[in-house]
């Protein structure tokens, strides 16, 4: 059971409060009609899925119901900070010595 | 390599089963290869067996980082079936369940292969309507299967629950008989003595840490025993695929999840088939040993760690309890967990890469187990004729940028 801090709510919560939104900072495309096949696919399916740090969406589902960031180690599960969506993490895999 | 048989197992208890030999060999890595396969489990050693076996290249190795089978292949819950809704997948499942059904005398190992049958259950309408569209293209593909009534189910599992009291009530089930479970040990040990008897190299606890490549093809792996030269890398590395590619410059569209399951302690025979929902989200089914092994769907996040939360447990037996209230009072006894490879469509990569002489076999998933034999036969297949096996051609990664995907989450989804 992850413990997780919703930076919305200022609270460690229990993880079944929360549900997994995936991989962070995927920039939607301005123009989807511009892409070709290779680039539309690649935004819809290819994932970093790094063993390691991995900045990632989370949804504070039955408590604020807010979406939130994390930087999270994939392999200890420790999670090293939570963040707005607007801002930038503080860790970066490179930081963490990976 | 010594065959099994009443008389080997007579004259070997002449001298208290000292004596037999090895099931394979422990060799050196050799400097240069045809073939080398990344990763030692069911699905790599089935591939190298069949490399050797059907296509007689037997200069091959198989890398393993840890020990043979000791991973996903040790963690799952051994359910086989092949009632999948597609086309592509059912004919490839299929043909992994008929490899199954000679795979002991094949090999002439005993992976203790058990058609007890497999239940889905449906608990709503819609539940029904897409158990007898599936049991419907089953039929069509020539896969057996047939749609139950929950009186039928309590002939086939006495203990369950048909009541129409409780909060899911089963209204009915697809059946398919020729599905079932088989020993996950006996199955990579199996294939690796097999595989060994051909001239395949096995190198255990040795980790592939790099692909080198040179003009665009690639030239072998470096590893922990140094560099090991080969014409072509075939990686069937399960959750840990993604890490692999890497290795190369490529992406995939796999995201590792932990997987968990669990065996209560043994209990008297009570339960002869395998029952799975995906609706309360859960499977059962009870080994040789009488433990009744259960499993569920995946945890939510990514993870490498082979763990997984507790939460996802208590709702996998709440399922179970719900299912079989007679086992609300059985004692858990292990509990384990797996990385696997989770694919957007819920089907498997079995694909050539833009790297030449570069393959990848990966993202099946929950469900890879039952696939075994079928995914180390077409793939030994498209690595040895460097193009896809016709039933692994819709299989490619391309799927992913040309919108050809095999939507199989309405039979894979959760119950595997």
């Amino acid at each position: 059971m992850l413990l997780i801090h919703c930076p919305h709510c200022r609270e460690d919560r229990e993880e079944e409060e929360f549900s997994y939104g995936g991989e962070a900072h995927i920039v939607r495309p301005l123009e989807p009609e511009a892409l070709s096949d290779q680039e539309w696919g690649d935004y819809l399916f290819f994932r970093k899925n790094p063993r390691g740090i991995h900045h990632e969406m989370w949804y504070h589902q039955t408590g604020c119901r807010r979406y939130f960031y994390a930087t999270r180690n994939t392999v200890s599960y420790e999670i090293l900070e939570t963040y707005m969506v607007a801002e930038k993490p503080q860790i970066s895999a490179a930081e963490a010595g990976q | 390599m010594k065959k099994y048989s009443g008389f080997s197992l007579f004259k070997n208890a002449l001298s208290y089963h000292e004596n037999w030999q090895k099931l394979w060999r422990s060799p050196k890595p050799k400097s240069d290869y045809d073939v080398i396969v990344v990763g030692g489990g069911g699905h790599g050693l089935a591939t190298a067996y069949y490399l050797a076996s059907v296509h007689g290249i037997t200069n091959i190795a198989v890398i393993e980082k840890g020990y043979l089978g000791g991973g996903n292949t040790a963690r799952n819950t051994t359910i086989i079936r092949s009632n999948y809704l597609w086309d592509e997948a059912a004919q490839l499942y299929e043909l992994s369940l008929k490899l199954w059904e000679g795979l002991s005398q094949e090999l002439n190992y005993n992976v203790m292969f058990s058609q007890r049958g497999v239940l889905n259950l449906g608990h709503n309408l819609q539940d029904m309507r897409d158990i007898e569209r599936r049991v419907n293209a089953n039929r069509l593909n020539g896969i057996d299967g047939e749609v139950v009534t929950p009186e039928r189910i309590k002939q086939i599992a006495p203990l369950i629950n048909i009541s129409r009291d409780c909060r899911y009530p089963i209204l009915g089930a697809s059946w398919q008989p020729r599905g079932g479970t088989a020993r996950h040990d006996a199955v990579a040990w199996g294939y690796a003595r097999g595989a060994d008897a051909l001239g395949v190299d096995l190198i255990q606890e040795t980790e592939v840490t790099g692909i080198r490549r040179k003009n665009g093809a690639v030239v072998g792996v470096e590893t922990t025993q140094g560099f090991i030269g080969a014409r072509k890398v075939a990686c069937v590395t399960a959750g840990n695929s993604g890490v692999v590619a890497a290795m190369a410059g490529l992406r995939l569209p796999v995201e590792s999840r932990p997987l968990q399951a669990l065996v209560s302690e043994p209990v008297k025979p009570c339960l002869d088939t395998v029952v799975m929902s995906n609706a309360v989200h859960g499977y059962i089914s009870q080994s040789d040993k009488g433990d009744l092994v259960i499993g569920a769907g995946v945890d939510g996040y990514n993870g490498y760690g082979q763990r997984g939360s507790f939460h996802v447990i208590e709702h996998t037996l709440q399922a179970i309890c719900e299912l079989f209230p007679a086992f609300s009072r059985v004692r858990m006894n292990r509990q384990w967990g797996g990385v696997v490879d989770t694919c957007p469509d819920a089907c498997p990569i079995i694909s050539k890469t833009s790297v030449d002489g570069l393959y990848f076999n990966c993202g099946w998933g929950t469900g890879g187990f039952k696939a075994t034999p079928g995914s180390g036969y077409v793939f030994a297949d498209t690595v040895a004729n460097d193009h896809p096996h016709p039933l692994a051609a819709a299989f490619t990664v391309d799927r992913f940028n040309s919108g050809a995907l095999i939507d199989e989450h309405g039979a894979a989804g959760v119950a595997h």
